[in-house]
């Protein structure tokens, strides 16, 4: 991974409280895994920062380098890794999403 | 691009030798797996990590040949 990819992805995920690395865009996912986790994060009105890894090849090696995660997508809040599609529904599903998001002061539906 | 079903269950109890593993063929052409992995190693360890030590498993199949896995961790009780 080149320095520029990192930088990018940090600078990325700095600047924005809530960042998804997906395949697609949050209009139109495309991959059933990155869209639902934007239909999770849809329901719950919170606002991120679409990044698609299918538009630089080199990101989304990167990405996967950078988290130390081989799939994709990935959601990022405050900086933090949260995790994948699977993690992330599954908190949905628990309802620890929502606190989770409360906790971080993101502002979603309660 | 497929994976055999007892391929990726041979390759996680290779790493977490306790593991109970469920593998479900979801679509039936071996390459959309879910699997529920529950071990004790999971003990204290985060959602995050536990997957990750799934993934470690699999070594450089996650991602690649194996395109899809949908993957469950609990940890194990006594």
């Amino acid at each position: 991974m080149t320095d520029q990819t990192t930088q990018m992805i940090q600078s990325t995920i700095d600047e924005n409280s809530v960042v998804l690395f997906m395949k697609g865009s949050k209009e139109m996912p495309q991959c059933g895994f990155s869209s639902a986790v934007v239909n999770a994060l849809a329901y719950l009105e919170v606002d991120f920062k679409d990044v698609n890894v299918l538009e630089d090849g080199e990101l989304r090696d990167g990405i996967k380098v950078f988290s130390d995660w081989p799939t994709i997508p990935q959601l990022y809040v405050k900086g933090e890794f949260v995790g994948g599609c699977d993690i992330v529904k599954e908190m949905f599903e628990s309802g620890e999403l929502t606190d989770y998001l409360k906790d971080k002061q993101i502002p979603h539906k309660e | 691009m497929a994976m055999e079903q007892s391929e990726i269950e041979r390759l996680i109890k290779a790493s977490l030798p306790d593991a109970e593993v469920e593998i479900i063929d979801l679509a039936g052409d071996n390459n959309h797996f879910s699997a529920h992995v529950t071990s004790s190693t999971f003990e204290g360890k985060s959602r995050i990590q536990q997957h990750k030590m799934v993934y470690d498993a699999l070594g450089d199949k996650m991602g690649g040949i194996l395109h899809a896995l949908a993957l469950k961790t609990s940890i194990k009780k006594d």
